[in-house]
């Protein structure tokens, strides 16, 4: 063997940078906690952490490249669906400035928990085997579990990341169960070798295939909160700390779905005839249960949760027909979902420290005329949700509804068009509460906090919260750029079709 | 231009935002004002004569969804515009006038709604027109439901619901229509490109199969938006809801987009289905007719008898849209502009009645006339338009109409005679029990006022205008109309070809 030497195997270091730097900042801000000033610096070493994980993806847009030995593969959806992750996250560390949660649980382990999802969602958009694909699954959603249960004093928050940590597991285990299947009948861990496998063995109909498959629908349909594996989504949504669930609400449902696509388009493209009708259906069950569901929530964070449900149900739309469009169409969706959604829950953060109402539709009644700067943000947050014109809403299931009925899947856009117009009777509620009810009504309430298991001193109430830069800035910004990209939507459009282009 | 008429009234309203409450109500006025001298500027640069579109804008909007921004004007619209256009001014003049709750608010929106109602007459995409259709309601949402009339005393809904209701409504017909709309641009781009320019789909040819379901999603959309009997059930509360000033801009031109609709969309896209389907329109239009009026002759509240009579003159519009005649075509035109110019001084009417009488009861209001001639003049002048006199623009508009529907259908036309009459008994009924009668205790019978008059005069005048000279409308919507009808009446080569190559 003399003068071969020992060759180390390549590592690609730059593609496997924002990687990188996620693990660094998480252990580096989790060894912070340490040290007692950790309040100050660990929400600003977080912050550094995306921001460096932002612009090392950016550096990377347009590279398709497959990183160990074909278990990572970093291309335009992988970037597109952790850029929206690294935002959604920014995000909420700014809406978790004097977070109850965070003082509670330390903030070192808060933020290196939050930074450690992130890390969990950038592979999870990564994953190319079997094995990624799971393992980055739980990096994603162990921390998840903790961080719905931080906030130690409520009854809620505790009972929320119990119930998300058993749903989860049951999520996983079904997932996992599935995979053994697919792996047993194609012989793969690889998504182009489980393609590879099905073409070569001509497996279609296969049932032992179709069972893995099914399974794995199920296991991810937990994940991304589709009817009927949604029951959770409401009650977790509602028991976590406000930031958090917004961080739920988007970010894991873009990166469930970045692997959702990769897994379904890539690994069981040439299965699609048979996956295609089960996954309309699920989609069609979802848009109206969660329509429904929502119409006779009171509780705002519940309300977003079924809401929730009832858009998953719209953005599978998109990965049913399984066509570029179909799937461009699902990245631009996530886009536009995510400031939609923001802009809705920075306002609810902001009432919920301000008001005695907790996330109750009571606690934004009157907001119109009392903090229009709040009132504005929730207003576009619920027209866009709804899909109406000058939002970004209504580019998004204008782009749905397009490529299904190219797809000949006439009958899901008419479900979507169908839900949509139950769904106003929830979001215009919302509406009706801040710009046509009065808020004298709020002065005369209870005195007590109605948020479950709290209690005033738990809870203290800051009358200010409505008017601080970290709350308003994000609602503000985020609702700007929901009319933005309503009026405007053409370079969203075009990242999407990008980012959708790549898998094709 | 046609870009400036489009976006002025919104950036009007968008500076009002910023402006003191007392300045805001005339800064609304002059953004309307502005926007009815660009639009009378418009019609007389609009070559008379021509069919086809001027002024056109093109850009491409969303070029990966193949959504343009085209706008155009031609004989169909130019004048809806200026109906506009006109309505908004008196509108917002009478809100000027007086107190408004939060008038930065109300005037933005009030302005807002203005330019996404012109943009759905001005849209020549498929798909702007629905954005802009759809995008009409957002303001009027607001509008209805903050500064509305609750009707809880009288048992009736809060204004919150009412507006919900009328939202739901007609965004079942909306929504089916986006489908719709996208629909036809797949089945006409034949795999190829997408594009929905109505002109490139007009002359791409939808196939019959799909045209028979497609008409129908739009026919849902337009038929709530007027709206026709049976799906008409939105109307009442609304109207009872909505803000006086509103309802001058919501009954006089929100209705007329609806008919507008079939005859820039419905009529040229799907030639086949709406001859196939006609039948079946005119049913709806005459049971419309029927009922609206009837509905008219019994109601007691002022705003529903106008809202009623609303129900069965589109009624009429349709019946002579559905004709399929140039004729009934030119007579709908005409009779959108002239009802949209009767209804409208109508509700300011109502209000100003209000005002004197605090009731909205046909019951306890009555000897007006006594010291208010004036007053009694110019609503003696409406209430004669709206019964069709001989003599008024209205009479030749339903001329037309009626017409139309002889050469076509002369067992509908002669239903639909009946209208006519009808209306003579509710416009009637209306003006003799607010104005003749002894007078109730309570109401004061004052004279209109100089502000009020200033609103009210001209939108009379535009009524006596036209009855001397319709011919200002049918002359130059003519050409456009005969281009639309012959869609249907004459089915074009390329769609000939397309039908022999099924």
């Amino acid at each position: 063997m003399a003068g071969e030497g020992f060759v180390a195997p390549h590592i690609d270091y730059a593609g496997l940078a924002p990687l990188i730097a996620l693990t660094v900042g998480f252990v580096v801000i989790l060894m912070s906690g340490v040290f007692t000033t950790t309040k100050r610096w660990a929400p600003g070493l977080a912050v550094l952490t995306l921001a460096a994980t932002a612009g090392l993806l950016l550096w990377k847009w347009d590279d398709d490249i497959s990183l160990v030995t074909g278990a990572l593969r970093v291309d335009d959806l992988a970037i597109s669906i952790s850029l929206i992750a690294v935002l959604s996250a920014f995000t909420t560390i700014l809406l978790s400035v004097r977070e109850r949660a965070a003082d509670e649980a330390g903030h070192g382990e808060y933020y290196a928990l939050l930074i450690g999802s992130v890390l969990g969602m950038v592979l999870l958009a990564e994953a190319d085997n079997l094995v990624t694909f799971f393992v980055a699954l739980e990096t994603l959603s162990i921390p998840l579990y903790i961080l719905c249960a931080t906030n130690l004093r409520r009854e809620g928050s505790l009972e929320s990341g119990l119930k998300y940590l058993i749903v989860g597991s049951l999520g996983s285990a079904t997932l996992l169960y599935g995979m053994a299947f697919i792996y047993g009948s194609t012989g793969s861990t690889d998504f182009t070798g489980i393609a590879h496998g099905i073409e070569a063995k001509g497996m279609l109909h296969d049932p032992l295939l179709l069972i893995g498959i099914a399974l794995a629908a199920v296991g991810l349909a937990f994940k991304t909160s589709i009817a009927p594996f949604h029951q959770w989504t409401p009650d977790v949504y509602q028991g976590a700390p406000t930031p958090i669930t917004s961080f739920m609400a988007v970010a894991t449902k873009a990166a469930a779905f970045a692997v959702f696509i990769r897994f379904f388009v890539v690994a069981l493209g040439p299965e699609v005839s048979d996956w295609q009708t089960g996954l309309a259906i699920l989609a069609a069950i979802s848009i109206v249960v969660g329509n429904v569901g929502a119409l006779a929530q009171t509780s705002l964070k519940r309300l977003l949760g079924y809401s929730g449900v009832a858009q998953a149900g719209y953005m599978l739309g998109g990965l049913v027909v399984a066509t570029e469009k179909g799937v461009s169409s699902l990245i631009f969706y996530l886009a536009i979902y995510l400031f939609m959604n923001l802009a809705a829950f920075a306002v609810i953060v902001a009432r919920e420290r301000e008001t005695i109402f907790g996330d109750d539709i009571r606690g934004v009644r009157g907001l119109g005329a009392e903090r229009p700067a709040l009132a504005w943000p929730l207003t576009i947050s619920m027209l866009a949700l709804a899909g109406l014109p000058a939002t970004a809403g209504f580019i998004g299931k204008l782009y749905l509804i397009e490529a299904l009925v190219e797809g000949n899947y006439l009958w899901l856009a008419i479900f979507i068009v169908g839900g949509t117009m139950i769904s106003l009777g929830y979001y215009l509620r919302v509406i009706a509460a801040m710009w046509m009810t009065s808020s004298e009504e709020t002065a005369s309430a209870g005195a007590q906090p109605i948020i479950a298991g709290a209690s005033p001193e738990a809870d203290p109430i800051d009358p200010e919260a409505g008017r601080r830069w970290y709350l308003v800035a994000p609602a503000i910004l985020t609702a700007a750029i929901t009319i933005f990209f309503g009026v405007i939507p053409q370079p969203l459009v075009e990242f999407a079709t990008h980012a959708g282009a790549s898998l094709f | 231009m046609i870009n400036a008429l489009l976006w002025v009234p919104l950036a009007f309203g968008v500076v009002g935002l910023f402006l003191p409450k007392k300045a805001v109500g005339w800064w609304a006025t002059l953004g309307a004002v502005v926007t009815l001298v660009i639009g009378v500027i418009m019609a007389f640069e609009f070559e008379n004569g021509a069919a086809g579109l001027q002024d056109t804008v093109h850009t491409m909007w969303i070029s990966g969804l193949g959504v343009e921004y085209s706008l155009g004007i031609d004989g169909l619209n130019l004048f809806l515009v200026l109906l506009t256009a006109v309505l908004w001014i008196g509108g917002i003049a009478f809100a000027a006038f007086r107190q408004q709750d939060r008038p930065q608010l109300f005037f933005f929106l009030m302005l807002a709604a203005e330019t996404a109602t012109l943009g759905s007459f001005l849209s020549q995409d498929l798909l702007l027109f629905v954005l802009f259709f759809d995008l009409m309601l957002v303001p009027f949402y607001f509008l209805f439901g903050s500064w509305g009339v609750d009707r809880t005393a009288e048992g009736g809904p809060t204004a919150a619901q009412a507006t919900l209701k009328m939202m739901i409504y007609t965004l079942i017909g909306s929504l089916l229509m986006l489908v719709g709309a996208i629909a036809t641009a797949i089945v006409s781009a034949h795999g190829g490109h997408l594009n929905f320019s109505i002109e490139a789909i007009q002359k791409a040819g939808v196939p019959l199969s799909s045209q028979r379901w497609i008409f129908w999603f739009f026919a849902a959309a337009f038929l709530v938006k007027m709206p026709a009997f049976l799906v008409h059930g939105w109307m009442p509360d609304a109207y009872k809801a909505a803000p006086l000033p509103v309802l001058v801009v919501f009954s006089g031109v929100l209705a007329k987009v609806g008919a507008y609709g079939f005859l820039r969309v419905v009529l040229p896209l799907f030639p086949q289905a709406t001859a196939q389907f006609q039948t079946v329109i005119l049913l709806v239009a005459l049971a419309s007719i029927l009922y609206g009026s009837v509905m008219a002759f019994t109601q007691t509240n002022v705003r529903l008898i106008a809202g009623y009579s609303s129900v069965a003159q589109l009624g009429f519009i349709t019946a002579g849209i559905f004709a399929l005649r140039a004729d009934g075509s030119d007579g709908a035109i005409l009779q959108m502009v002239n009802h949209g110019l009767v209804v409208a001084p109508l509700f300011i009417i109502v209000a100003i009645l209000l005002e004197r009488t605090g009731t909205e009861d046909l019951r306890s209001m009555g000897g007006m006339a006594m010291r208010a001639p004036v007053l009694a003049a110019l609503f003696l002048i409406v209430a004669l338009a709206t019964l069709a006199m001989p003599g008024s623009a209205n009479f030749i508009g339903e001329f037309y109409i009626l017409n139309g529907l002889f050469d076509s259908k002369i067992v509908f036309a002669c239903v639909a005679i009946s209208g006519v009459a009808m209306s003579a008994y509710y416009a009637l009924r209306l003006y003799i029990g607010t104005m003749h009668n002894r007078k109730p205790d309570g109401v004061a019978s004052r004279e209109i006022s100089l502000r009020d008059g200033v609103i009210l005069a001209p939108l009379v005048l535009c009524i006596l205008g036209l009855a001397l000279y319709p011919q200002l409308i049918l002359h130059r919507a003519d050409p456009s109309v005969q281009k639309s009808v012959a869609a249907v009446t004459e089915p074009s080569s390329s769609e000939e070809e397309l039908a022999v190559s099924k």
